[in-house]
Order: structure tokens, then C-alpha cells, then sequence
């Protein structure tokens, strides 16, 4: 399993509602079905997903996060997660806001642009960062919202959420003792767990 | 005229369909059978049908512990040969053998395949051209209007006769999803899986509107006879082409007519009359043609009203949540981008409502520019995703 999953999975309750948007292969579900008896539904749009998710059993909507989370209802989950996703959408402020809005708790996780790496590519070069990590160019991405973690605190703070907890990884999902002195310079994955205050 | 009009297509289908050999992922040369319900039914109009005849096909084994059984259920102008073929000699196989054989989607090497002709139906269940015992005629227009919760009932009583008491699945296009949806509701705990493909809760104004058309159309011909036609030896043939045509026109999306037809001439130039100038009149007369000889008018008004009647929410104030909320199977719904008939939204107004009433539920839109007869067709994705979630069903139940 993917580290940040093992990151994720003890704040999951056990037989709680779990969303997760952007679900991929339904790994993570399918391992909260199995470990938590969790009920849990994914949303994708990557048709070889979707079917992934079909065979493996797991609960998927074709959908896209751009156009919101209307046909969910007010707190009907008790977790909604979205892991790598938040740089793809087109308003990561408002798919925050329909997070909070129909989970009682949001897991985010996303690639840090404060990284030491991007910061000197940046400086070095001038040009935009593109890495083994980040391979695409910038005209050409799904990655259209880069934040670097300070940036995300700050729009948790302006919408008044709550940081349960944050962790902050590598490219494979482990920690390093650095992290926790300058995480904004070497995390390159945060993983976030909010609730509303 | 118009016998020129439909010979061109009838020789190309005959090219296109006749079998030499049977195809290997085919259920073979079947044979349907009659079975016959002797106990009265009691129907939502308040009438009571005495007794009953369902024509059935079935397809692959029922296993010992009787877990691996699959309803299909069908549309309006459906019937039970969905698979394989009756003879050497036919055009086509059923109507959905596209999905249903050996290796395919519905696999027949691990399920057991029954599939009926719905009561009102006129392919051999009790409809309107069977004989009324009371009066020793057909019933024509005297048949009851039945409903989908009818049809579920007969369904029921047709897993007792296997002595199946749980459906592996319920799997059904359009009309047929309906009955799908209506089995969850009505029998929940006799259905593991419900798969409602290109359906809707209920029918909207306008869709009724075009089914009020077709009605009209077989109404008011001359030959029509107040639904007594069969016993003035005649029948309503071209209100039935009619009302093919029209419904004809909704099962096609605007891309698909533009790129089977265009604006192409049957005969290379205008003819400044009113015989046929377009290939997509030719095409319509020609569907409506082969229909209006194949199909009973009474059975057509009949499920049209079935259409139009379904609304399984009305009896929960509108509230299809709370319609939902008994429902005990897993659900898969897929609907098709160019379906106008039942659009995505249709379909997502069953998903959303399953989401509230916190069901396990998945939904497919595909991407097909067929429009709504995309579900009977073989189309890449919808294929995949078919056989993905018929594998996990296979894989708990056979």
C-alpha cells in the first residue's frame, strides 16, 4: 500500500462513510472496506479507473470535481479525502469548501512548490520546475493549481478550518527529521487533516 | 414505391446478420418455452388476470445452490429471445447477444440466463392477441393495462417456478432498467445486483408527449377498430408505422442520423413531390415497415402506458430517497452522452437518490454518439465496464 494510505488510514473510523474524490483505482477504499468496513464511494473521471474500482468492488461515480459535490448532502460523510488532487482542480477553494460542506472531516494531501528543489530550478534557471516528480511542462499539465504549504495554511486559516493533523513526506511517502524543522522547504507531500472550527 | 425504398436495406441486412456458422461467444440455436401460472394475479388497475403464460428463454446452467441466476428484463418492443438464434436461417441473433453468451459480459458459462416476454407483450405471453376464456376471442383492446409492478410480479413468481429465491442480478435497458429498479423495491432481498442501463425514474412531459403521439397514430387509423382489428381480420398498419417512426426518431441521436443519412438523396436529385427524397425517409418507413408486421397495435399502447404509468417515487410523495430507502442490492447505472430519450440526468436523478439513501451504488456515463439505442449496441467502453462488474458478481455467486 502507498504510504501516505498508511498515513491516512488510522484517522479513518472504523464502519464510518468515507468519500474520496478523485479515488483513482480504489485502492485506498478498497483497503478501508477490508481493514475498516468502511462504506465508501469514489468519484473519477479516468475511465480505466472506473473500471478498476467495478472489478475491485468498489462504489465509483463518474464525475467531475469541477462541477461541485451538489448531489451530496450536508455532512452525510464522515470523511471525505482527496490525495493528489487539489493541484488539478480549477477551484481548489471551492472543492475545499464542498469538502467541508458534506464531510465532518477533509484529508488533502498534494505536491509542496516550496520545495528546495523547485525553489532552486526557479532561481537558477528562471523557468518553471519540471521533474522526475512534476514531469510536465507548463503549458501542458493537469497540475494548474501549484501551492506550496504556506499557502495552503494560509486559506485554511482564511476559512477558518481547523488542522488536525500534518505530516509531510517525500516522493515516496516517507519522513525525514528535516521535515519538521523547514517542511515548507523540504516536504514534498503534505498530507492535511481538517475540520471545520 | 416505397417496397423499392426497403428492398436495398433488406438485402444489406441480410448480408449483414445471416449466420453461415454459429459464432463461437454465442449461446447457439435455442428454443423458447411456455410455462404456464395458474394462480390468478391481481393487477394495479384492480383487474385479476385468471391465469398467465410467460414465453421464456434460458441461457447456461443454473448451479445446485441456485445462486448464479440472472433476470433480463426487456423495452418496449422487446421479447425473450435476447440471445443466440432460433434457426439456421435467421437475420439476426436476439436482441442482445451483443452481451450475452459465452465469455461475454453476460457470461452464460457461469450464469443462468432467463430471460421473458413481458404479460401484454405479442410474442407468446398473455397480451392482447391471446385468447380472452371468457369470451373466446383475443382480448384485443379488452386486455388490462398492466403496469411495471405487474411485471415484477409475474418476474417473481417465474424465479418461484426455478425455485430461485435470490437473483444474482437484474440487469435491463430502458424500459427493462425499469423493471430493474422496481424488482429493488418491490422483492429487495431477492436481488443481489440491480443494473439499470439508459433509464430513468419516471418518464418526463416529454417523453409522454412522443409516446401520446404514437398512440394517436395507431388510434386513429382507419383499420384500428376500437383494438378489435384481429377480429375484423385486418390491422392498423401504417399507425404503427407511425408511431415506429416517431419512436424511432428518439432512439437516435441527431449525430448518429447525421452521420448514417446526412442530406443524402435516395435517387440522386429532388423529385419536387412527396415520395421519398432523403435516405433517412426511406430509413424510417422502412423501420416502421418491419415493425407495424411484427408487432401487436394493443401491446403497443399497452407499454407505452406502462412508460408513462412508472413512477415508482409517487407513492413516497415524489420522494425517490425515500422510494429507495428499502432497496437491499447493489446497483451499477450507466447512461450515454447522445441518449435524449433518457438522458444522463435521468439516470443521475437514480444515482443522486441512492447516494442520499446511503446505497452502494456505481455510475457510468459513456461516451457514444448513438444516442439512446446505444445500450443494445457494442461499444468499447460500455463493454469493459459491463464485463468489470459482471466478473465481481460472477466471482461471488457462481
Amino acid at each position: 500500500m502507498r504510504n501516505d494510505f498508511a498515513i491516512i488510514e488510522p484517522w479513518i473510523t472504523p464502519n464510518s462513510r468515507v468519500l474520496d474524490l478523485g479515488c483513482g483505482d480504489g485502492t485506498l477504499l478498497q483497503h478501508l472496506q477490508t481493514h475498516k468496513d468502511i462504506q465508501g464511494y469514489g468519484l473519477e473521471i479516468d475511465e480505466i479507473y472506473i473500471n478498476e474500482c467495478l472489478t475491485k468492488g468498489v462504489n465509483v461515480i463518474q464525475q467531475n470535481l469541477d462541477q461541485g459535490l451538489s448531489n451530496f448532502t450536508d455532512n452525510s460523510f464522515d470523511t471525505v479525502v482527496m490525495t493528489q488532487a487539489l493541484q488539478a482542480v480549477h477551484y481548489p477553494h471551492l472543492v475545499l469548501d464542498e469538502m467541508m460542506r458534506v464531510g465532518h472531516e477533509c484529508i488533502v494531501t498534494f505536491p509542496n512548490f516550496g520545495h528546495w528543489r523547485c525553489r532552486l530550478y526557479l532561481a537558477q534557471r528562471g523557468r518553471m520546475p519540471v521533474s522526475k516528480f512534476m514531469p510536465y511542462t507548463w503549458y501542458d499539465t493537469p497540475n494548474i493549481h501549484f501551492c506550496t504549504f504556506k499557502d495552503f495554511e494560509e486559506l485554511c486559516r482564511t476559512k477558518r478550518l481547523r488542522i488536525l493533523n500534518r505530516t509531510v513526506v517525500d516522493q515516496s511517502h516517507q519522513g525525514h527529521w528535516l521535515f519538521h524543522i523547514l517542511p515548507n522547504v523540504f516536504g514534498e507531500i503534505a498530507i492535511y487533516r481538517l475540520a471545520r472550527s | 414505391m416505397q417496397g423499392i425504398a426497403c428492398a436495398c436495406y433488406t438485402h444489406h441486412w441480410f448480408l449483414k446478420y445471416m449466420p453461415e456458422s454459429i459464432p463461437a461467444d454465442s449461446v447457439g440455436l435455442v428454443t423458447p418455452e411456455t410455462i404456464t401460472f395458474d394462480d390468478p394475479l391481481t393487477l394495479a388497475c384492480g383487474r385479476t388476470l385468471k391465469g398467465y403464460q410467460l414465453k421464456v428463454e434460458t441461457y447456461g446452467n443454473l448451479n445446485t445452490k441456485k445462486t448464479n441466476a440472472v433476470l433480463i428484463c426487456h423495452a418496449l418492443s422487446g421479447h425473450h429471445h435476447a440471445a443466440g438464434y432460433h434457426s439456421m436461417s435467421d437475420r439476426k441473433p436476439g436482441w442482445w447477444d451483443n452481451y450475452i453468451g459465452p465469455g461475454k459480459p453476460i457470461d452464460t458459462n457461469e450464469l443462468f440466463v432467463v430471460s421473458l416476454n413481458n404479460i401484454g407483450g405479442c410474442h407468446g405471453s398473455t397480451g392482447p392477441t391471446s385468447f380472452n376464456p371468457e369470451t373466446g376471442k383475443p382480448f384485443g383492446p379488452d386486455f388490462p393495462v398492466v403496469t411495471v409492478t405487474d411485471w415484477v410480479n409475474t418476474q417473481a413468481a417465474l424465479a418461484n417456478y426455478f425455485a430461485i429465491e435470490q437473483w444474482a442480478a437484474v440487469i435491463g435497458g430502458s424500459l427493462g432498467g425499469m423493471q430493474a429498479l422496481q424488482w429493488s423495491m418491490t422483492y429487495p432481498e431477492r436481488l443481489r445486483y440491480a443494473l439499470i442501463i439508459a433509464s430513468a425514474p419516471k418518464l418526463s412531459a416529454q417523453n409522454i408527449a412522443f409516446n401520446e403521439v404514437a398512440r394517436q397514430a395507431i388510434m386513429k387509423d382507419e383499420d384500428f377498430y376500437g383494438g378489435r382489428y384481429l377480429e375484423n381480420s385486418t390491422y392498423p398498419k401504417s399507425g404503427l408505422m407511425l408511431a415506429r417512426m416517431v419512436g424511432h426518431i428518439t432512439y437516435l441521436s441527431d449525430a448518429a442520423m447525421r452521420s448514417k443519412f446526412g442530406r443524402d438523396l435516395r435517387s440522386g436529385h429532388l423529385n419536387f413531390n412527396y415520395e421519398v427524397d432523403f435516405q433517412v425517409e426511406s430509413y424510417l418507413r422502412y423501420q416502421g415497415e418491419v415493425f407495424s408486421e411484427g408487432f401487436d397495435a394493443n401491446s403497443y399502447l399497452l407499454m407505452t402506458k406502462a412508460l408513462d404509468y412508472f413512477d415508482p417515487a409517487a407513492e413516497f410523495d415524489g420522494d425517490l430517497t425515500t422510494a429507495l430507502e428499502q432497496t437491499q442490492c447493489k446497483f451499477l447505472l450507466i447512461s450515454f452522452t447522445t441518449d435524449w430519450r433518457f438522458s444522463p440526468e435521468r439516470s443521475k436523478e437514480i444515482v443522486d437518490a441512492l447516494l442520499n439513501a446511503k446505497k452502494d451504488v456505481s455510475y457510468l456515463e459513456v461516451d457514444a454518439p448513438e444516442g439512446h439505442d446505444a445500450f443494445l449496441l457494442p461499444i468499447a467502453r460500455y463493454k469493459q465496464a459491463f464485463y468489470a462488474y459482471m466478473n465481481r458478481i460472477i466471482r461471488e455467486v457462481a
